[in-house]
Order: C-alpha cells, then sequence, then structure tokens
C-alpha cells in the first residue's frame, strides 16, 4: 500500500499551480470580479494542458489518466477560485465536441442549479434539463446562476470533482488566515501569537486535512459512500475553512476588496450542488445497516 | 495515490488471520476489569503468545529483539487483531509502545539487553511516571528531584495519573537532576524498580468508577545511576522521542474498532426504533463519514511513514484532535440511541462514553495539540 501522491501526481500538481498562478494569480482574479465574464483564452489553455482531456483515454486523444489526477487538477483549480463550468466541461470531454481541447464550454444542471448557462456553449445532459431557467443574481460575483424547476440526478464523480474544489478551498483559506495572522500585529505582537487566533487555524488545517484523506481515497476507490464521505468532510472543511479565515481578517475579511468573502461565496455555491448534505447523510447512513 | 496491498503485504494477512483463527479460541475467559493481577497476567499471557508466535515488537527495530515490520504490516496487523476480537495491549502499553522503543533508541547494548527481551516475552511490565501534581500540560516543570548519591540517585518527590501503576515492575521515570538549568535542561530519564523500597502505589479511581491510574510517591529512592537512559539532564530530548511514539500508530486499533460500534449502534436502532428519526439517521452517517476519514488518514500517515521512514510526525497531532473529538462523539450518539438506557451502567457502551472523555485529556490535551498544530505545522509563532 502506497497511499502518498506519486512523483507524477506531484508533478501534475505543480505545473497546474504554476500555470493557475501565472494565468490567474490575485490581480486576475480581482479584474474577473470586477469584469465578469468567462475568459476563452484562459479556457483554451485549460484544455491544451489536458484539464478537461484528463481522464479521456489516450487513443480517444485524452490525457488517459484517472480519478486521483483529476482530483488534484480540481484541488488546484479550487484553491485558485478558478472560474467557470469546470466539472460539467470536465465530464463532457469526449461527449461533447470541443469539451476536451476547451474550445467549446460546457454546462449541465446540477441539483436545482444551473452555472454559467448564459456563457456556455452546450448544456450537457438530458435534453431540455435547463428549458426555462430562470436567473437569480449569484450570491458568488464569479459565478452566475439560474434557476431550474427539477433537479438533476446526482452524479457521484461530478461530486468528488467539486469535494476536490472544496477541498482546496479548504487548504487555501486556511494559508490565508495563517498568512495574516503571522503579520498583523495588535497588542504588539502578531495575532497569531494568540491563543484563541492559534485555535482557529490548527481546526482548519485538522479539517482540511481529514478531508484530504477521505477526497484522495474516494478518488482511488470511486466508491459512492467514499465519495458521499468525501464531499460531507470536503464541504465542510471549504465552508467552515473560508468563514474562520474570515474571523481571523477581521474587518478586513469583510470587505469586497479583500479574497476572503470569494471563498466563502464559492464554497457555499459548490455546497448546494448535487443532492446536498442530506442525501449523503443518508447514503452513509444507509451503508451502516446495508 | 494506491490503496491495494501488496501480494507480500497480503500474505502476511492472510498468515496472521489464519493463527489468530488457531489460538484466540484457546484464550482463558477474560478477566473482570477490576481485578487488576489477574488482567495483568491475561495481558501478558496473550503477549507470551504473541512472542512465541514471532508477532512479538513486530514494529520494533529488528536489532532490539523486534520484527522490524513494515508499518504498512504493523497497520495490518492491528487491523487483523481487532477485527478478530483479539486482546488488546492491556498492561503492555507503556513498555511496547513507549518505554521499550525509547530504550531501543537511546539505551545502552547492556540497559537494551536487561529491559527489551523480557517486554517482548510478556514478563515485565512498565509504567509511564512523567505527569505530577504541579507538571501536566507543563511537563518540563516537573519537580520530582534527583540527587546524586554514588552509584546511585536518591529519587524525591510525586507522579499522578500513572496508568498501569499498581501491576508494573519498571516505571520509566522523569526526575529533575539540575534544579538551576532551565526547565527542559534539567531533566533525566530513569528506569524505576516498583519494588524499591521508599515507593508507595496509591490507587486513584476515574469517573468511570475503577481504579485506572495512581498516585506514585518517592521518598528518598534510590535508583542505580546504570538505570539511566541518556545522559544526565538530557532527558527531555529522550522523553520526546517517546511521546511522538505515543502520538503516532497508538489508535489504529481503535478506529477498527469505532467503525463496528458504528455498526452495532446502526442495528441496534433499527430494532430499538430509533432509526425512524431521521435526525439520527443523519448523525450516524456523518460519523461513518468520520470515520472512513479516519481510517484513511491513518493509511496515509502509515504510507508517509513508510516512505520517510521513523518517526512519526506531529502530524499524530492532527490525527489526535480529530480522533479524539469523533470517539466522543460517536458513544454521544450511542446514548442517542440508547436513551433512558445510556444512564445504566450495566449496558454496553455507557462505560466506554464514560472513558471517551479522557480522551481530548491524556497524552496531551486538545488545547496542547492545537498548540502543537499551530507552532509546529503552521509555523504560527509561540505565545504565552
Ligand atoms: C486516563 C488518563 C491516563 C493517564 N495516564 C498517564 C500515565 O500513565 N502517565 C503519566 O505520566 N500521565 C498520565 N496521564 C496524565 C496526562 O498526561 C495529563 O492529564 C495531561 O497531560 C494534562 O495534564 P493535567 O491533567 O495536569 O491538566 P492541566 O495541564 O492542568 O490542564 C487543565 C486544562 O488547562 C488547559 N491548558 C493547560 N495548559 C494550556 C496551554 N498552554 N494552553 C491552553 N490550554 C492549556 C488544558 O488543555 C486543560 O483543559 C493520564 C491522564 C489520563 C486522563
Amino acid at each position: 500500500m502506497r497511499f502518498q501522491l506519486t512523483a507524477d501526481q506531484r508533478a501534475l500538481r505543480d505545473v497546474l499551480r504554476g500555470l493557475l498562478t501565472r494565468r490567474f494569480g490575485g490581480a486576475a482574479l480581482r479584474a474577473a470580479v470586477d469584469a465578469p465574464g468567462l475568459d476563452r483564452a484562459l479556457w483554451r489553455e485549460l484544455g491544451d494542458v489536458g484539464f478537461f482531456a484528463l481522464r479521456l483515454p489516450e487513443a480517444d486523444g485524452g490525457v488517459g489518466l484517472g480519478l486521483p489526477e483529476a482530483v488534484l487538477a480540481f484541488e488546484e483549480a479550487g484553491r485558485a477560485l478558478l472560474p467557470g463550468p469546470l466539472v460539467a466541461t470536465h465530464l463532457a470531454a469526449g461527449v461533447v465536441p470541443g469539451a476536451a481541447g476547451g474550445e467549446a464550454v460546457v454546462t449541465a444542471v446540477d441539483g436545482r442549479l444551473v452555472e454559467w448557462l448564459a456563457e456556455a456553449d452546450v448544456v450537457h445532459g438530458e435534453a431540455g434539463a435547463a428549458a426555462g431557467a430562470v436567473p437569480l443574481r449569484s450570491v458568488d460575483p464569479l459565478t452566475p446562476l439560474h434557476r431550474v424547476a427539477a433537479p438533476a440526478p446526482a452524479d457521484p464523480v461530478a461530486s468528488l470533482l467539486t469535494a476536490a474544489e472544496q477541498l482546496g478551498t479548504a487548504t487555501r483559506a486556511c494559508e490565508l488566515a495563517v498568512q495574516h495572522a503571522r503579520t498583523r500585529e495588535q497588542f504588539g505582537q502578531p495575532i497569531g501569537a494568540f491563543q484563541a487566533v492559534k485555535h482557529l487555524c490548527a481546526q482548519m488545517l485538522v479539517r482540511a486535512e481529514v478531508a484530504r484523506a477521505a477526497v484522495y481515497a474516494a478518488a482511488v476507490t470511486a466508491d459512492p459512500v467514499d465519495i458521499a464521505a468525501a464531499r460531507l468532510l470536503a464541504d465542510e472543511a471549504a465552508e467552515r475553512g473560508a468563514r474562520d479565515c474570515l474571523q481571523v481578517h477581521g474587518g478586513m475579511g469583510f470587505t469586497w476588496e479583500s479574497e476572503v468573502h470569494l471563498h466563502l461565496k464559492r464554497a457555499w455555491v459548490r455546497a448546494q450542488r448535487g443532492g446536498g448534505s442530506t442525501e449523503s447523510e443518508e447514503l452513509l447512513a444507509a451503508d451502516l445497516v446495508a | 495515490m494506491d490503496l491495494a496491498y501488496t501480494p507480500e503485504e497480503e500474505e502476511f494477512r492472510a498468515r496472521l488471520r489464519e493463527w489468530l483463527a488457531k489460538v484466540l479460541p484457546t484464550l482463558p475467559p477474560k478477566p473482570s476489569p477490576d481485578d487488576w493481577p489477574a488482567r495483568r497476567s491475561y495481558d501478558l499471557g496473550w503477549q507470551r503468545m504473541l512472542h512465541d508466535a514471532g508477532y512479538a515488537g513486530l514494529h520494533w527495530p529488528v536489532d532490539a529483539g523486534g520484527q522490524g515490520a513494515t508499518p504498512t504490516q504493523h497497520l495490518i496487523y492491528l487491523e487483523e487483531t481487532e477485527n478478530a476480537g483479539a486482546p488488546y495491549v492491556g498492561a503492555g502499553f507503556v513498555g511496547l509502545l513507549h518505554a521499550g522503543p525509547t530504550i531501543a533508541a537511546e539505551g545502552s547494548a547492556e540497559q537494551r539487553a536487561r529491559w527489551l527481551p523480557p517486554i517482548l516475552r510478556g514478563e515485565e511490565v512498565w509504567c509511564q511516571g512523567f505527569s505530577e501534581p504541579d507538571a501536566g500540560s507543563d511537563l518540563a516543570a516537573l519537580r520530582t528531584r534527583a540527587r546524586r548519591d554514588g552509584d546511585a540517585y536518591v529519587v524525591s518527590g510525586s507522579k499522578i495519573w500513572t496508568s498501569h501503576a499498581e501491576v508494573a515492575d519498571w516505571c520509566e521515570l522523569l526526575v529533575r537532576t539540575d534544579p538551576s538549568a532551565q526547565k527542559h535542561r534539567g531533566i533525566t530519564w530513569l528506569a524505576l524498580p516498583m519494588d524499591a523500597p521508599g515507593v508507595t502505589v496509591r490507587p486513584l479511581r476515574t469517573l468511570a468508577g475503577s481504579a485506572e491510574f495512581a498516585e506514585v510517591f518517592l521518598d528518598d529512592v534510590r535508583v542505580p545511576v546504570a538505570n539511566r537512559v541518556g545522559d544526565e539532564n538530557d532527558g527531555w530530548r529522550v522523553t520526546m522521542v517517546t511521546l511522538s511514539f505515543e502520538r503516532g500508530t497508538a489508535f489504529v486499533g481503535e478506529v477498527v474498532a469505532c467503525r463496528r460500534v458504528l455498526g452495532e449502534l446502526a442495528r441496534t436502532a433499527r430494532r430499538n426504533g430509533r432509526w425512524d428519526d431521521p435526525a439520527l439517521r443523519r448523525r450516524l452517517g456523518r460519523l461513518n463519514a468520520e470515520f472512513r476519514a479516519l481510517w484513511r488518514l491513518t493509511q496515509w500517515n502509515v504510507s508517509e511513514a513508510e516512505t520517510g521512514g521513523g518517526v512519526p510526525g506531529v502530524g499524530g497531532s492532527v490525527f489526535k484532535l480529530s480522533y479524539s473529538h469523533a470517539r466522543q462523539e460517536l458513544y454521544d450518539a450511542a446514548a442517542d440511541v440508547l436513551g433512558p438506557e445510556s444512564l445504566d451502567l450495566d449496558r454496553p457502551w455507557v462505560l466506554d462514553r464514560l472513558s471517551s472523555l479522557s480522551y481530548t485529556i491524556a497524552a496531551g490535551t486538545s488545547q496542547i495539540q492545537r498548540n502543537i498544530v499551530a507552532e509546529r505545522i503552521l509555523g504560527l509563532p509561540k505565545g504565552r
């Protein structure tokens, strides 16, 4: 048993982190918030590096990797707050023309919502699933949302990739909180020297690391019960992590200016995908008496 | 990332399983929890069987008399023995998990030859005399004094919360040898024979009603200098080797057991009607997620130890924080399933609920663990 990242997996993660830092760093994030819309050039670049075609067999022009690699890629996307219907386009690779290479932007109904409907070229899934979709004023400035009448059935792989994005947010929120706690001074010392702040940060890490083990394991087993567990823990790690990150930032955390709220809002958006926590908990309960 | 076990690991598992199926039915009946001498001989008898079958000190290095098994084999061992209902390490805990590994890492050849084989053969029991009335979380504030007198140290002071003290032959004892030095610098590690003149053990009842630990009073006790492991005043470093073992793989079997209990809870709830309550189902479902994740985190940490080798790191604090909390939640959920019966000490899980309360205190409280995570992993500044 070797439940650790392989050298190749670490390399893949590093390449993606490098690309996203270069192409969607702090300044680009700010710019995207000020001028919402999908960056098609970036979408193509993601296609070029195989983000969407990651799990497509090489014979079909894909990268031929598996769920563990996809999970690492989506974790990086989550960390960077990369906007767009990433999960839907990834799942459409090899099915919807143009999805694999990032030429097409593909969205899908997930739960009762559709992300990026107006910008998408294709709505993947049952025909007419997004018919009559009503726009809502999305809480997340980087995720336009439409509501649909009938929910789409939850897809376990979509749920796992969402969990991976949440894991990225949980980790990033912890890093941001720690950075701030080390540098911001009050009462003549860094606020990170105060135990109340320290313990918030420690719990953020604990939740993120427990979720990480669950998400990576679910990527290896692809078992629906493992995925439900991973999703529950990752949702919680992301939502509570981003919230605690905001708390550590004080008034600054409550501003539009700071990026902290973007992490929390995205975590909320992702948490609505699929069946939500009730369904996961019921599945995990049923597993106990199976 | 791979969760599959190698053919060699599977073979190890199969052989162990076969052996367990053969020997477990031959075990004597479990002694009553209050009968300490009987518990001691039961626990040591099991250790003897492990020894004779070549499973003693599985994770110890070969040159210390262990089997030099890989961390993954150790994980498999703990998983299989738990699943088969084998006895716990019990009174052998300190010897096998703290004192023994410390002596193996830091002791002289003579010390290793004297103390390690009886631990592995199930002949001698060790206890851990670290905490004192005024030195708990702040362990380095300990005051039990050792004064050099010829070829012996003369030790005076008292220890508290010493588990298994009543049935121990030896105590890994931390004493202050240089009161003028900075507090971490003046500490020494000694092996104290529990039958030495001047040692008095007074059992303490826990909130569960039984005497699981004790106070140990030391009144001019002479301990040979030859019983010192490591240098004089270097005991803090020697001790840290031990504590990091304590925070490593110690809970593997327990996570397996908790997952089994969770299944039993769900089945009990189905029988008694509590299962119809969606809030209870969701509570148990969430616990299922947590314990599945804790099992994966265990596998992750074990794989990390296997690739990195050596002493498990501070990652054990992350695990302990999450696990101790989840364990308490588990037995609170058990009370939710049992309803009024959760107040009956004769019902299953009721004593477990009580003992789960110690998990956020013993071996470093949750607050101390959070300090460790924040300062040593996240690099936040030390505070006062
Ligand atoms: C079942 C059990 C078995 C044990 N077995 C042994 C044994 O065999 N050998 C042995 O040597 N010891 C043993 N112990 C002792 C155990 O290690 C101590 O209880 C533990 O280290 C806490 O010390 P304390 O009890 O003095 O509590 P204190 O240190 O007084 O702590 C009291 C409270 O203050 C908090 N606190 C203290 N310092 C800080 C800080 N810096 N920041 C934030 N909060 C803080 C703690 O978290 C806790 O909530 C055992 C304990 C238990 C419960």
